[in-house]
């Protein structure tokens, strides 16, 4: 088993894990690269099936090309596809900086998805080694009832064996691919032929390395317009993955304001 | 440090830092990572302009300390994962806390490791948490340790001093029976001798910090061990009955035939299926996410362990355990916990704590208790048969972690010392039985007892009077001279079946037994009155096959609003509430007689009237 195996045998297992385990889970579809990843895990898992609804949460500020994509490849992969909208800019707390404020808009929109459809847990394609405080997040990871994440006294993860039985009013976040890193992500997208947005290949001297709302994403410079030259490229940068994103850069505490409120 | 594509094919070596709080381990890594040339570009400018802004002088733990609550605390709360390369491999570092009440974290961490780097102060020398993770990291089987005697710059770099600790540390890993890989004094503020030999500390001629990183092996899944692959579940797409699970130990290939433990079932596998592959796997191994199907449709679940047929895991309901406490709660003689092994579940009862260990001392405790952070030796009872190795024969289906009110609360490892095995307890040996004839012949008890022996085999929902009225006609036959016995749920449940659970196969099983103790019962002469919903056609035909002509299926009906009105032990309500599983007629089927040799309808005769209709059928059916 090389790196990539091993990465994907323990993702199959966590998802494996989750179905048996939970009831009335959703895929959270950002449409990027990782939750793509995830998606196509399960396929790896379930035998060509996604057995999970798989759910949008619209902010209606994506690029054209991400909902392309989506509208395609629910189709092609035989997606249980869910679409859910998100309330107005007003909605959110105004003591927010302007664009993680706009991201905030994502978590009542997921928040009102889950109570629409009575999800007792979601599965996200988020890493340890995208952000500092992701990097604290177990594979199983509970939330309370108002939905915030008790960061500060998670339960004990080890040998394979997760929390997978909750209190009342408990919500999990299962989180499958937590220990890959953006790299792992993109060989695994070339070796299985994963399909990708053109967003990520670089035109006109700029790339998306990661991508959300149009006016909070900012593309960086790179000539890596090949999947063979952004794995190069990621091999030797030591510039961080969410260097594009606005809202991580508003305030030392931006981001974890916006995941103990429940953001992804 | 450059980053060469060659050591990127490599998987990083995942190690863990432990060690007393304030021994330097954030210091450590912010360090380690400037020195490999691993830090982000700009994390370390940040920082230091960072400091500067809040007036404070710039500190190498700060570089990890990226989260707001961090610097507001100043203490590392939680596992980070951080990534630096030598030049030989990728490391994934994870920064373990030391402060004592993040110990489940510490677990949490090094859990994941394949190595360990223990650091301690030099001056400060051992302490409570040194010694904690010591034994820690031995109980969650890391066997590769290297101790970092920190902070020689205090110590003015004292050849005597480092001398002092490691020896001492190195006595107390003895008593552990662990060995260290190396133990290297170090500056982890100044650098010293974490990359390059340091100038200031000459009489130091063992490795530095990157060569005892690089000289640790990578840990993978054993191969060469039996096979054992606990099922995940079985799924049932496109026609395909799918038996899914990761192979923890071994190896299998299409063809082998395969046991399933407790249920003590075999099958060959008929192909490996996978999704996205370029041809059909003939093989797996051991750690590999894989799915079978078999060429018998055999009733397998989540929980069994599947292996070969040679070399199975052990059976047992009672095992001993090595155990680290992490409950609020001290763990005590007595207490109910959930066990979590490899795929299964089940309750488990502490019946002993043989010893109770402070491991901040090593002292032994009074083994009344074992306290939150401590460890210690229990024995461990089950009801339901439970599949599992030695933890030295095969690890990963050698520990368990207990569950109390959802939470993880202690992880422990299994030694089957003075238990035995007790698969052959349910493994059928037809083919060396050869029954014994009687001296006794049937008539002649018959004509001593007056009646014949025999079964009456109550059947009918919980709540529609079969223990009533079994007990009612045991009174009245007795009274009449008659050689007669109830066997009913609770006399069986305690003793004969005590090893068997509710789910439906432990529930077929205990039907079974019953059925075959009646016959026993009814060959001896005596006629017994069996009380058990034994909601299942199959289950009662098996028990009419093994008392043959003797068996008189006896239909106890009453409607199921009637049942669930007089619901004597609450357990309807309870199980509309979803606090019982798999109750009959609730959530798990009922199948009437299709042929009773008699009905009792008690929702319309009162219970005189039935006992009545009962004992005309038995004076007509048994007397001689």
């Amino acid at each position: 088993m090389d790196h990539l195996d091993e990465l994907e045998a323990e993702s199959i297992f966590i998802l494996r894990e989750a179905k048996a385990k939970l009831d009335k889970l959703a895929i959270l579809w950002s449409l990027g690269k990782d939750s793509n990843v995830v998606i196509w895990l399960c396929r790896k898992a379930f035998f060509g099936h996604v057995p999970f609804p798989v759910m949008h949460i619209d902010t209606g500020k994506k690029f054209p090309e991400m909902y392309a994509f989506r509208d395609r490849y629910a189709k092609e992969w035989g997606l249980n596809f869910l679409r859910e909208e998100c309330p107005p800019l007003e909605a959110t707390d105004p003591t927010l900086p302007p664009a993680a404020r706009s991201a905030a808009r994502k978590t009542l929109g997921l928040k009102a998805a889950i109570q629409k459809h009575g999800f007792e847990g979601l599965i996200l394609g988020i890493r340890r080694d995208e952000e500092a405080i992701r990097a604290k997040e177990r594979y199983f990871s509970p939330r309370d009832e108002t939905g915030q994440w008790q960061l500060k006294d998670q339960p004990p993860e080890f040998w394979g064996q997760y929390m997978t039985s909750f209190p009342q009013g408990t919500h999990v976040r299962v989180h499958p691919i937590l220990h890959w890193t953006e790299l792992d992500i993109w060989k695994y997208t070339r070796r299985e032929g994963i399909p990708v947005i053109e967003l990520y290949f670089a035109k006109d001297g700029k790339r998306y390395r990661s991508l959300g709302d149009q006016d909070i994403t900012f593309p960086v410079p790179s000539r890596a317009d090949t999947l063979d030259a952004i794995i190069a490229e990621l091999e030797t940068t030591r510039t961080p993955e969410r260097v594009g994103r606005a809202m991580d850069h508003e305030a030392e505490d931006s981001f974890e304001r916006l995941r103990a409120a429940g953001y992804m | 440090m450059p980053h060469t594509s060659g050591a990127a094919e490599a998987r990083p070596l995942r190690i863990v830092i432990v060690g007393h709080v304030d021994h330097g381990k954030s210091t450590f890594v912010g360090r380690l990572l400037h020195e490999t040339g691993s830090l982000p570009e700009g994390k370390l400018e940040a920082v230091e302009a960072m400091s500067a802004r809040r007036g404070m002088p710039f500190e190498w733990a700060f570089v990890l300390d990226a989260m707001q609550s961090e610097r507001d605390q100043g203490v590392t709360i939680d596992t980070t994962q951080i990534r630096f390369k030598t030049a030989a491999r990728p490391y994934l570092v994870i920064d373990a806390p030391g402060h004592k009440e993040f110990l489940k974290n510490m677990v949490t961490g090094a859990a994941q490791a394949e190595a360990a780097l223990l650091v301690i102060d030099a001056a400060e020398g051992i302490q409570e948490q040194s010694r904690r993770h010591g034994y820690l990291l031995h109980l969650l089987g890391i066997r590769q340790v290297a101790v970092l005697v920190n902070k020689m710059d205090l110590v003015g770099f004292s050849a005597d001093r480092f001398g002092s600790v490691a020896e001492d540390f190195r006595a107390y890993l003895a008593e552990l029976g662990v060995q260290p890989t190396c133990i290297v004094p170090i500056s982890a503020r100044e650098g010293d001798n974490l990359v390059r030999h340091s100038p200031r500390m000459p009489w130091y001629q063992g490795p530095s910090v990157v060569q005892a990183l690089d000289s640790f092996a990578y840990t993978s899944l054993p191969v060469d061990r039996p096979l054992r692959m606990p099922v995940q579940d079985v799924y049932k797409f496109d026609e395909r009955r799918i038996v899914a699970g990761r192979i923890e130990a071994g190896r299998l290939a299409v063809g082998d035939t395969v046991l399933f433990s407790p249920s003590n079932k075999t099958a060959k596998i008929r192909s490996i299926e996978a999704w996205h592959v370029p041809a059909p796997p003939r093989e797996a191994y051991a750690g590999q996410s894989i799915g079978v199907t078999l060429d018998e449709p055999i009733f397998v679940e989540r929980g069994e362990i599947m292996s070969h047929v040679e070399n199975p895991p052990v059976l047992t309901t009672v095992f001993k355990a090595r155990l680290f406490w992490l409950g609020a709660t001290p763990l005590r003689i007595g207490s109910a916990y959930k066990l979590k092994l490899a795929t299964t579940e089940a309750t488990a009862v502490v019946e002993a704590i043989e010893r109770s260990i402070d491991t901040a001392e090593l002292a032994s405790l009074p083994p009344d208790r074992i306290e939150r952070n401590g460890a210690g030796e229990v024995v461990l009872r089950t009801k339901r048969m439970l599949a599992l190795d030695e933890y030295t024969a095969n690890p990963r289906t050698g520990r368990f972690v207990l569950v109390e009110d959802h939470l993880p609360v202690g992880g422990g490892i299994v030694s089957m010392e003075g238990y035995p095995d007790q698969r052959q307890l349910v493994t059928v040996r037809a083919t060396n039985i050869t029954q014994v004839g009687h001296a006794v012949s049937r008539a002649a008890r018959a004509a001593r007892n007056g009646h014949k022996g025999g079964v009456l085999w109550f059947t009918g929902l919980s709540g529609a009077g079969k223990s009533t009225l079994a007990l009612a006609l045991e009174r009245e036959l007795f009274a009449r001279g008659w050689q007669v016995y109830v066997l009913d749920g609770d006399n069986v449940r305690s003793g004969l079946c005590r090893d068997l659970g509710f789910g439906p196969e432990d529930r077929a099983e205990n039907i079974r037994r019953v059925g075959e103790v009646a016959a026993l019962f009814a060959d001896a002469g005596f006629l017994v009155v069996s009380s058990f919903i034994s909601p299942y056609r199959a289950d009662r035909q098996r028990a009419r096959e093994a008392a043959g002509e003797a068996f008189h299926e006896i239909y106890v009906k009453a409607g199921l609003e009637v049942c669930e009105q007089r619901d004597p032990k609450g357990l309807y309500k309870r199980a509309r509430k979803g606090e019982i599983k798999e109750f009959t007629g609730i959530s798990s089927p009922y199948e009437p007689p299709e042929n009773p040799e008699l009905v009792v309808p008690t929702d319309t005769l009162d219970v005189e009237d039935c006992v009545a209709l009962l004992l005309r059928y038995v004076e007509e059916h048994f007397r001689v």
